[in-house]
This record gives structure tokens, C-alpha cells and sequence, in this order.
């Protein structure tokens, strides 16, 4: 977080005692946590924590059981609310990309924008262009999807969100489905963004991103943030045991053999 | 002597081979030609069913099969969406309806539409409305499942990714989803047509005039009053210039949704 800013950034996102059960599986069990505007937070925990569920409680394609989730002041659970109005200012970005296979990628990049913004279709191309060209992927608008990497179907992913023009981002694990040699292109592509002062939300497991482009780190375990602060704090000198020993797994994937019979009880 | 497996799989298939041509060749010589060409294709009878068989029979069966079509797309369109419903009775309904019509075979659906219900309340119908009901009503249930399964192979994704755009349920479902799900049903609807269309035949239950004969009627007419099975060959051809096409067709489709898939 650089304190540098002047006026005071109203937060963008805050949760507070959220809680979400499927059926009598409690996932979330009263979450905490804030995201100020143009903040960048990464959210790391292992595998089955409830960081998708957190994330998409906060757009609600799941409906929060409890607690309070506001989006630029807007208490997301009034049932009043103009969800899609609210969604269509929210960016999200999948593990698994989910462009329309049936468009082309200058298509899947304006339908919202025509169908929901109503924006004539010139606009509409001009700002998929942009954004495109700003994933760097401008020389591909009139592939299909399937003709590109996955790296690639990330990056329109990202251009696709852009073009409504979000407030803020959520991510849910953007390069896990990824092959490694594109990761570095998505990331890039994240960090330039953070760079130009998007807020944003990430669950990743990508720990040198987290480090170098995250304001604050999120660690959550079994449905509770366990331990957030300053990235370099979380990742480089953790508190919290339950911290130390996922980060231990994660930078170090050969120490998860040694763990695994004392670390597998969940 | 040792063979190798590959030696025997040859020698085997080779054997296969000599049977069929052997068989081939004893039917050909066997067979008396001139009697199987007077039962089956008669030219002088054949030349006789023009142009009545196209004109008359052939249209009349796509006219059924087009008017069962229309009401089977329409009803199963409903059906699907009550099946879909977050309403369990229209669930419920859809459920009972579409097991009931595929459970019962075509010919008891046509007896009732011909017969049954007419009689039971003193209604008559007119031969093409009855056409229509049965064979939509029948169709219908099938043609549901077939929707309903497509809609359902479109992956949960798409409509989270639409929904996360700020599309309405309905707006994503004709923007996004609907289109994959058109494109996924189009090969088993195609093969719905050409059941259809054979299914057409069961018209034959109903008294109808002359100009309603469709291709089966026409030819079981055409062979009582003599002149060995021609006709009935040759309505089987004109079967097979509707059903052939569309086959092809459904598999064009498959191959297109394969590829696009990779
Ligand atoms: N739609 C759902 N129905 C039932 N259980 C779910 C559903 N979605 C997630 N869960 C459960 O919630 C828990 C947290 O899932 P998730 O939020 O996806 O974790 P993470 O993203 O941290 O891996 C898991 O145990 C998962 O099985
Ligand atoms: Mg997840």
C-alpha cells in the first residue's frame, strides 16, 4: 500500500463476517477483509480454503449466508440491489478462462459491451481494440478462441473484463490452467494493470507476483483469514504456523513429501 | 508349422473374404431375374405411379413430417423449459408428459388422435390437424430431452463468465448459451426429423382421401390392385431421398461441433 496517496481512498471492497454454507458444509466462517481503491491484494491459501467461494460472494454468483459484503459502498446482499448493474462494474477473470467458445475474440469482447452497455457497435470494436491491444493481443481479434493458447484465452479473458470498464478486478487463480511457459505473459499483463491503479482482488498461488506487485497478502485456511499484512511480512517472515507451513509447500515442493503425513489430516 | 498372430488375423479375413464373394456369386447365378425383376421393378408399373408418387405422395410426407416438426420443436421447447423450471409441479408435469409419449409407441398416439378422441367427445378433426397432434405430441417429448440436454452440456461457466459481465439470466441465455446448445442439438435433432418422417407412415390409420395418400399409403394402395412390390420400392426410394440427406447433414453438424471442441 503506498501511503503516498493524498486523499483518502474510500475502500472499494469490505467484507466483514461473511459466512457461506452449502448445505450443512460451512465453506466461509466469518471473513474480514478490505480492499481500498487501487489497492492490489492477493489472496493465498491452500486448496479448498473457500478463496473462490470469498470471491464470488463479492460479485455474488453465490449468495453470501451471512454477514455484510459492500462493492464501492453498495451493500451487495440488499436484496433491492441492480445486481447485474453491480456486476457489470465488477471485472472477473476464471482459472478456466470461460470465453465463448462461439465468438471471436473481438466478439467476445464487445457482446457485453453492446448488449449491456448499449454502446453503438463502433465504440464497442474501438474499446475491444484497446484493450486487446493493451493484452497484446491486437493481431488476434478475429481468431476463435480455440485457435489460441491458453495464456492467449487468459490474456482476452482479461482484455473481455476491461472493456466494461470495471471499477475493480477479481482473479481466481488466472495462470493455474496455464501452461508455465504463458504464465509470464499473464502475469505481466496483471502487474501493468496494477501499475495503471486498477483495484484489484487476486487468489493466486504465483508467490513471486504476490511479492513484487501485491500491496497485501490474504492468507486464508478452512474458511477464516488466518494472518493479512504487507506482502513482504506475510511471505517473507510469517507468523502464523499454518502460514509458515503452506508457504514451505508452496515455494518448496520437495518439502511437501516430508510434510505431507503431518500436514494431510484436513 | 507356427503362425503368427498377424499371419492368422490375414488368413482369417481372407477366408472371410472367399464366403462373401462365394455367396455373392451363387445368388447371382441362383437368383431368376427376370421373376425378381417383374415383383420388385416393373418398369411399366413403376412408369405408372408417376407423377402421383412425387406430386401427391412425396409431398404429402414432407407436409406431415414438416407440420409434426413445427408442433414437436414448439412443444419441446416448452417442455424443456418446464422440465429446467425452479416451479417443481411444471417439472412434474413435463417429467409425466415426456415419459408418457416416449413410453408409448406412435401407433396408440395415432389410434387416439384418429379414433379414441373423436369418438370419446364427439369432436372431429381434420386429417391434418390429427396428422399434426400426433406426430408433434410424440415428437415433442423426444425433441424436449434433446434440448434439455444440450442446454445442459453448455458448461456452468459460460453463463457464470456472461452473468460476471453484467448480462441478465435471459439476455446470457440467448446471447451465450442458447447459441452453444443450438449448435450441440443440431445432429440428434436432425435424426429427430428423420424419425419423423418415417413415423409419418402411421397415417396410413386414418381414413384419407386421395390427395392425402402420403408415401406409404400410396404405395400399399398402388400394390393391392396388382402389379407385384414396385410401388412399394419405389416409395422406399423417395424415403430414403428425404432421410439420406438429412443423415449426412446430421453427420456434417457432428463433425463441425467435434472440431470446435478440440
Ligand atoms: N457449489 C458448491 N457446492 C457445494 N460445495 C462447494 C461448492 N463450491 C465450493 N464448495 C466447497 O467449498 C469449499 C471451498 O471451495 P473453494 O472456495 O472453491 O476453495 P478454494 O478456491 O480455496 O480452493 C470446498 O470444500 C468445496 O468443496
Ligand atoms: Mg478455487
Amino acid at each position: 500500500m503506498n501511503a503516498s496517496t493524498s486523499t483518502p481512498a474510500p475502500a472499494a471492497i469490505v467484507v466483514d463476517g461473511l459466512r457461506k454454507s452449502y448445505g450443512s458444509n460451512e465453506v466461509l466462517t466469518g471473513i474480514g477483509l478490505e480492499v481500498a481503491a487501487g489497492e492490489v491484494v492477493c489472496l493465498i491459501g491452500p486448496s479448498g480454503s473457500g478463496k473462490s467461494t470469498l470471491l464470488r460472494c463479492v460479485n455474488l454468483l453465490e449468495e453470501p449466508s451471512g454477514g455484510v459484503v459492500t462493492v464501492g459502498g453498495v451493500d451487495v446482499t440488499d436484496p433491492d440491489v441492480d445486481l447485474d448493474g453491480l456486476r457489470r462494474r465488477i471485472g472477473m477473470v476464471f482459472q478456466h478462462f470461460n470465453l465463448f467458445p462461439h465468438l471471436s475474440v473481438l466478439e467476445n469482447c464487445t457482446i457485453a459491451q453492446r448488449k449491456v452497455l448499449k454502446r453503438p457497435q463502433a465504440e464497442a470494436v474501438e474499446v475491444a481494440r484497446r484493450n486487446l491491444d493493451l493484452v497484446g493481443l491486437a493481431d488476434k481479434a478475429d481468431a476463435l478462441p480455440a485457435q489460441l493458447s491458453g495464456g492467449q484465452q487468459q490474456r482476452v479473458a482479461i482484455a473481455r473484463a476491461l472493456s466494461m470498464d470495471p471499477q475493480l478486478m477479481l482473479f481466481d487463480e488466472p495462470t493455474s490452467a496455464l501452461d508455465p511457459e504463458t504464465v509470464g505473459d499473464v502475469l505481466a499483463v496483471m502487474r501493468s494493470l496494477a501499475e495503471a491503479g486498477m483495484t484489484m482482488l487476486v487468489v493466486t498461488h504465483e508467490m513471486g507476483f504476490a511479492r513484487e506487485v501485491a500491496d497485501r497478502v490474504v492468507f486464508m485456511d478452512a474458511g477464516v483469514v488466518v494472518e493479512q499484512g504487507p506482502a513482504a511480512q506475510v511471505i517473507g517472515s510469517p507468523r502464523n504456523e499454518r502460514t509458515k507451513l503452506f508457504l514451505q509447500r508452496v515455494l518448496d515442493p520437495t518439502h511437501v513429501r516430508g510434510d505431507a503425513a503431518e500436514g494431510s489430516e484436513g | 508349422m507356427t503362425v503368427s498372430a498377424r499371419q492368422r488375423a490375414r488368413i482369417s479375413r481372407g477366408a472371410q473374404y472367399a464366403v462373401l464373394a462365394a455367396a455373392v456369386i451363387v445368388l447371382i447365378v441362383v437368383a431368376d431375374w427376370g421373376q425378381l425383376q417383374r415383383a420388385f421393378f416393373d418398369p411399366a408399373v413403376a412408369a405408372a405411379q408417376f407423377p402421383a408418387i412425387i406430386t401427391v405422395a412425396l409431398k404429402n410426407t414432407l407436409i406431415y413430417t414438416a407440420l409434426g416438426f413445427v408442433v414437436g420443436l414448439s412443444g419441446g421447447v416448452l417442455l424443456a423449459l418446464m422440465r429446467m423450471s425452479s416451479v417443481a409441479p411444471y417439472r412434474w408435469l413435463a417429467t409425466i408428459y415426456i415419459e408418457f409419449f416416449r413410453g408409448v409407441p406412435a401407433l396408440l398416439v395415432f389410434i387416439a388422435f384418429g379414433y379414441g378422441i373423436p369418438t370419446a367427445f364427439g369432436v372431429r378433426f381434420d386429417t391434418y390437424v390429427t396428422v399434426m397432434l400426433a406426430l408433434g405430441m410424440v415428437s415433442a417429448a423426444y425433441i424436449a430431452e434433446t434440448l434439455r440436454a444440450g442446454l445442459q452440456a453448455v458448461p456452468k461457466g459460460q453463463l457464470e463468465a456472461a452473468r460476471s459481465l453484467g448480462m441478465s439470466h435471459s439476455r446470457a441465455m440467448v446471447s451465450i448459451v442458447i447459441p452453444q446448445a443450438f449448435r450441440i442439438v443440431l445432429p440428434p435433432l436432425t435424426n429427430e426429423v428423420i424419425l419423423l418422417t418415417k413415423d409419418s407412415s402411421l397415417v396410413y390409420l386414418l381414413g384419407l382421401a386421395l390427395t392425402q395418400y402420403e408415401l406409404t399409403k400410396f404405395g400399399r394402395e398402388a400394390i393391392s390392385s396388382g402389379g407385384g412390390l414396385t410401388p412399394l420400392v419405389l416409395a422406399g426410394v423417395c424415403y430414403l431421398i428425404i432421410t439420406v440427406p438429412l443423415g449426412l447433414l446430421a453427420r456434417r453438424f457432428e463433425s463441425r461441433t467435434e472440431r470446435k471442441a478440440r
